[in-house]
């Protein structure tokens, strides 16, 4: 869209900056990319999300929008002519939303505690990450993505927080059982609009180990 | 549309499932309800519709299974567009959908937080409460309802949590109305509304409820 003015305030490692990411890249939006330290955050961001205080942050054309799926669901509104996101179908974006949900509402919350806790609620964490991994499995089948043939909404939900699953591995000392999650992934990364979007597994992890430091987690 | 199409599992004096209720009120659809015993024997359909979550509202369309209040009143609206719930404009949609997710993460935790404490915690909790409802207030500004001159997504979303604001105020001795006058306006504006009105249970019900809960978790 000509004259449209679009700053994304994000930090690299964020999954859920991660999301926002892959959905301009795949509308093929121009946008300024503005890093947030949030040790320090700006005055821009406390501004623009004066309510939570986080990233990601869209500004566009001066107007904010925040929360990643938020955001997800506005960029593929507007800019509605390339590559949909979201079904068609009220049904089934009723479930593309669902599974986007679960996404924030179990698997963030597990692999947050999985590496900024120990013993007895670590390993807690361990187990719900593994049902709720089994789970996305099941609903994912065998289809190429969450939503079928086209690379959509839920894959472009979970698929940040894969890169995520190195982080937590390490931290809790195991390994993600999750072969199908794997080949799905893969054919993820082979879009140039993922693989540039998203941050390096081990970069994440050096981020976490700083986090765990200066927070002083073991 | 056949009244068998539409079927609501539901608890009664959940603000959840009172969302959708609300919502296929405003639109005219006729459906079925049925009370699910959330405590005792949950109905195979139940566990069979939301397998993952095991909570209601359930709405079973045609057979079909959705779940999430909040993701509901979004098909509804999409299925059944007259009269829009949600805003025409992509931008106010966002911030539609924003202050919907803020409510979701916020206010009925913090509630819960009032009457499942005492002494300090519940001070903290009351302060909370009050806070999210002065944020909703900078949401709402001058306008009749969230959206604008119409009652909408944001309204449908909210006004249900406050039919528990009646027990939170008994077990944490405060008025809603004194420290958010904007909210308690906004909330009567609301209450005036038939699909509302009809829809919410009685609050004095509501405090019996949550007292009972309160036995239950062993408070007091």
């Amino acid at each position: 869209m000509a004259g449209d003015k679009v700053v994304l305030l994000d930090t690299h490692v964020s999954a859920f900056g991660m999301r926002v990411r892959i959905a301009l890249a795949e509308k093929g939006i121009e946008h300024e990319y503005k890093e947030e330290n949030l040790a320090d955050k700006s005055p821009l961001l406390l501004e623009m999300n004066r309510v939570h205080k986080k990233i990601p942050v869209l500004i566009h054309n001066g107007k904010p929008v925040c929360e990643s799926l938020i955001i997800v669901q506005y960029i593929d509104e507007v800019w509605h002519d390339k590559n949909p996101l979201l079904p068609s179908d009220p049904y089934q974006r009723a479930q593309a939303r669902f599974w986007a949900d679960f996404v924030d509402k179990k698997l963030y919350d597990a692999g947050w505690r999985l590496w900024a806790t120990k013993g007895e609620e670590q390993e807690a964490a361990k187990k719900e990450l593994i049902g709720t991994v089994k789970t996305l499995e099941a609903e994912l089948g065998d289809k190429t993505y969450f939503g079928g043939e086209d690379f959509g909404y839920v894959d472009v939900a979970l698929i940040p927080f894969y890169n995520w699953f190195y982080t937590y591995e390490t931290c809790g000392n195991f390994k993600i059982e999750c072969p199908k999650l794997v080949e799905w992934a893969k054919r993820c990364m082979q879009r140039e609009t993922v693989s540039k979007s998203l941050a390096d597994p081990h970069k994440i992890y050096e981020f976490v180990v700083s986090l765990k430091k200066k927070f002083g987690i073991e | 549309m056949a009244k068998e199409d539409v079927l609501l599992l539901d608890f009664w004096v959940s603000p959840f499932c009172s969302r959708v209720k609300i919502a296929l009120a405003e639109k005219g659809v006729a459906y079925q309800q049925r009370g699910e015993d959330i405590f005792g024997g949950k109905s195979e359909l139940f566990l069979k519709s939301n397998p993952i979550y095991q909570k209601v509202p359930v709405l079973l369309h045609d057979g079909k299974p959705m779940c999430e209040s909040t993701n509901i009143v979004q098909y509804i609206d999409e299925t059944w567009p007259s009269p829009p719930l949600l805003p025409s404009s992509a931008y106010d949609r966002a911030r539609a959908r924003f202050w919907a997710d803020f409510i979701d993460k916020k206010l009925f935790d913090a509630g819960g937080n009032i009457w499942k404490t005492k002494g300090e915690d519940q001070a903290a909790a009351k302060k909370e409460l009050i806070q999210i409802l002065k944020y909703l207030e900078g949401g709402l500004g001058d306008k009749d309802y969230f959206g604008g001159d119409s009652f909408g997504f944001v309204d449908i979303i909210a006004i249900p949590l406050t039919n528990w604001f009646f027990a939170y105020e008994k077990f944490g001795n405060f008025k809603v109305e004194e420290e958010c006058p904007k909210f308690a306006a906004w909330t009567k504006r609301c209450l005036g509304r038939e699909s509302v009105a009809k829809t919410l249970p009685d609050p004095q019900q509501v405090f019996e409820f949550v007292s009972m809960m309160r036995k239950m978790h062993g408070i007091e």
